[in-house]
């Protein structure tokens, strides 16, 4: 009784209760449906009568489907370019801004000015630009190099590339912008100390720029990691998951499985395959990390 | 001071909690169910979907003004029209959520799937109670029937797959656009012809959202293959046979030997029409009634328009059909299952077998330039077609002579159903078998039929 007073006259329920809305927002909306979904995963329903339990035959359907490894080697096959291409850009792009002297506000805006632009009509507008005929914006460019015409999305090979582009293209500005923020946190004493010790450009960004920025390089990493492997607008947008599959991610299948076949059942269990797999990834992550994100 | 402090915040925290409870709760609210079950008191209350949106004032109002007549020679019933427009993505979400209406159109190629489902209430009884139940084109009604012969919706329009062809585009080729193809070596030759004379492409192909594999069972039938064969519990699945062979050596030859297919090759329905109102195609294959999204969704130039039947080729040869038909949910109960296809019947069937519903509908139709007068297949036989269509033959306001090489033509073909087994999924799966062939110059058209086939076998047997 005294300790349940205590922990009243300490602040404990007006905690609770200012909490109350947030939790009760978020159970909702975020967990309950979590919640449900890894339920479904186990039954067969239509969402309107009774759904049956089924127990792992959705995920057996998942696995033995052909598209499944197609889809997973696809994602993998995206991710890894999106990181090849898509990680360092942002920080290339931040560290040159901000040694700029004059008009980085300017480059900023130019940065950011992809992000601001809807995805389903920069996705669209990129389509258009991948014009496979001679007279696409692209190859049009291109011609006058003596290069192409290119098929971009209208070729297998040259697809999931094509769709990395677009998305390094809309992402990036965002991911400027934090490094450009983390960037003005790096004390200037440490260039000062560093361009005495003699080093030059190069040795300034390795030796003192990346490793003030290491933590928050860290954080980018897996949260590029966890976004690209849950792409959907580009493929779904751009070529439905074509040409021959080349294009079918994870989350277009689960898409498809919901959406396009009415398999509920089908679609949640991939759905918590992907997420046990991005929660074990991560989980990996910050171990083997954990050693080189404390500055 | 910070003791009083701490209650504000209590009373404060305890104030939002309960309001966003109470916001919460208002929803369970069973005063603000509209409809309720739909059996409150002595009437019953359904939702119908299609009501023309308000941009469309005089369809609407015809649509409005049948409402009215219908709740007066049926007391007991009220109408709740909706817009709601089939959208085989949303259909389930809406159907669980209860936003869906209580009757619904949707097209024949997601019937079987939705019987499969449950997403569709048995109306055996309802339908069998209306005087032409055993009018029915029996092929047409088999598309809204389960294995045991059950009704689960009623068709209420059908069409014939056909050769939709751009006459402009013939001109600028040479090409005489009264004379259209009448064999696949002509549709080849002309295609080549028109990407020769003109740039664009002379023959188009659905590839995406399983209209690729759609569009390929329909060149299959006209050449004499089938996708799938026996009937019931026995079903196999036979999508390496010679007309599905055929079908793609001639998509392959037209891509790659004559290059007369343009630079896209990942059209689906709504693109391709796009491109082909913008006087990008030459040729492709579709329903016979997709002039009407031409018309209302594209704006295209009706002098443009031609539309043919597709060269049946082999002793087999066929067409493929579609149509619309309309279902009820599955939760409906007795008595909205009742209203509802006392509904279908006053709305729907009426124009098909009543002049003066017939002339109401069609005078609405012109009165916002909606297209009537497109080609359809019978839904209960030729004769009563000839009979409706003539009713109404003053009021046409489609170019039917840029039609006639199909409608002349089109009663002749023998009409084929879709795969009765997961047709989406077979669809689904030659969707990539087209790419292929469209994208890659050495795709090996029978080892990615041979795959396709024992993809689709492992589904098709399972059932």
């Amino acid at each position: 009784m005294n300790a349940t007073l205590r922990w009243v006259r300490g602040g404990g329920l007006s905690t609770l209760l200012l909490l109350l809305p947030l939790l009760l927002v978020f159970g909702y909306f975020a967990w309950f449906p979590i919640g449900r979904a890894v339920v479904m995963s186990f039954q067969e329903t239509n969402l309107v009568t009774d759904p049956a339990w089924v127990g792992l035959d959705n995920f057996r359907r998942v696995l033995e489907d052909p598209l499944f490894w197609t889809s997973v080697r696809n994602t993998f096959y995206f991710t890894g370019l999106a990181l090849l291409f898509g990680y360092p850009v942002p920080l290339v792009l931040a560290v040159v801004m901000s040694e700029l002297r004059r008009g980085r506000g300017l480059y900023s805006a130019l940065a950011y000015l992809p992000v601001v632009v809807p995805p389903v009509v920069a996705v669209l507008l990129w389509r258009f630009f991948y014009d496979a005929s001679q007279t696409g914006v692209f190859n049009t460019i291109l011609g006058w190099a003596g290069l192409g015409p290119f098929s971009w999305i209208q070729d297998a090979s040259s697809a999931m590339p094509s769709l990395v582009l677009q998305a390094t293209w809309a992402n990036a500005g965002a991911t400027v912008l934090i490094y450009l923020a983390a960037l003005t946190a790096v004390r200037g004493d440490l260039y000062d100390a560093a361009e005495v010790d003699g080093a030059g450009l190069w040795r300034k960004i390795w030796h003192v720029t990346l490793p003030q920025l290491r933590a928050i390089l860290l954080i980018t990493l897996i949260l590029q990691v966890i976004a690209t492997f849950q792409v959907f607008t580009e493929p779904y947008l751009m070529t439905n998951g074509g040409p021959q599959n080349a294009t079918v991610t994870v989350l277009l299948q689960i898409y498809n499985y919901a959406f396009r076949f009415g398999d509920y059942g089908a679609a949640t269990a991939l759905s918590v395959l992907l997420a046990l797999f991005l929660a074990v990834l991560s989980a990996v992550y910050f171990r083997l990390t954990r050693s080189w994100s404390t500055t | 001071m910070s003791s009083t402090r701490r209650h504000l915040a209590t009373v404060a925290a305890a104030a939002m909690a309960l309001s966003l409870t109470a916001a919460c709760g208002s929803d369970d609210d069973p005063a603000a169910d509209g409809g309720g079950d739909g059996e409150g008191g002595d009437g019953v209350t359904i939702s119908v979907s299609n009501l023309p949106p308000a941009t469309e004032a005089a369809t609407r109002e015809a649509f409005l003004a049948r409402v009215e007549e219908f709740e007066a020679a049926n007391p007991g019933i009220t109408i709740e029209p909706s817009e709601y427009e089939w959208d085989v993505t949303t259909f389930a979400a809406q159907l669980a959520g209860g936003t869906l209406p209580t009757t619904f159109e949707f097209p024949f190629t997601d019937g079987q799937a939705m019987i499969e489902r449950g997403q569709l209430a048995d109306i055996t009884a309802e339908v069998e109670a209306l005087p032409y139940a055993d009018a029915f084109n029996p092929s047409v009604l088999q598309v809204a029937q389960d294995d045991a012969g059950a009704i689960y919706a009623v068709p209420t329009a059908a069409y014939g797959m056909g050769l939709h062809y751009n006459r402009a585009l013939f001109e600028q080729a040479g090409l005489d656009p009264d004379a259209p193809p009448t064999s696949w070596d002509e549709v080849r030759e002309y295609a080549d012809a028109i990407a020769e004379a003109t740039g664009q492409a002379g023959f188009a192909q659905m590839s995406q959202n399983n209209t690729g594999g759609w569009i390929l069972t329909t060149l299959t039938y006209a050449l004499g293959g089938r996708m799938e064969d026996g009937s019931g519990d026995d079903v196999t699945a036979t999508l390496d046979n010679e007309g599905t062979q055929r079908a793609l050596e001639l998509l392959r030859q037209l891509r790659w030997e004559d290059d007369s297919m343009g630079d896209n090759f990942l059209f689906d329905w709504g693109t391709i029409n796009q491109a082909f109102a913008a006087g990008q195609v030459g040729m492709y294959i579709g329903g016979s009634d997709v002039y009407n999204s031409l018309v209302t969704e594209n704006s295209i130039d009706p002098d443009s328009y031609g539309l043919t039947v597709l060269p049946l080729d082999g002793p087999d040869a066929g067409v493929l059909g579609g149509g619309t038909i309309v279902g009820v949910r599955p939760d409906a109960s007795d008595a909205e299952r009742e209203a509802a296809v006392k509904w279908i019947d006053f709305f729907y069937m009426s124009k098909l077998t009543q002049q003066e519903a017939a002339l109401a509908d069609a005078e609405a139709l012109v009165a916002t330039d909606a297209p009537l007068g497109t080609p359809a297949l019978p839904i209960f036989g030729a004769e009563q077609l000839a009979e409706s269509d003539a009713w109404v033959a003053d009021l046409v306001n489609v170019p039917l002579a840029q039609m006639m090489p199909f409608k002349d033509a089109i009663l002749d073909q023998p009409l084929v159903p879709e795969p009765p087994v997961r047709a989406q999924d077979l669809y689904a799966e030659l969707d990539a078998v087209v790419q292929a062939v469209l994208t890659d110059e050495n795709a090996d058209i029978a080892a990615l039929l041979q795959t396709a086939n024992d993809n689709v076998s492992s589904f098709v047997e399972a059932g």
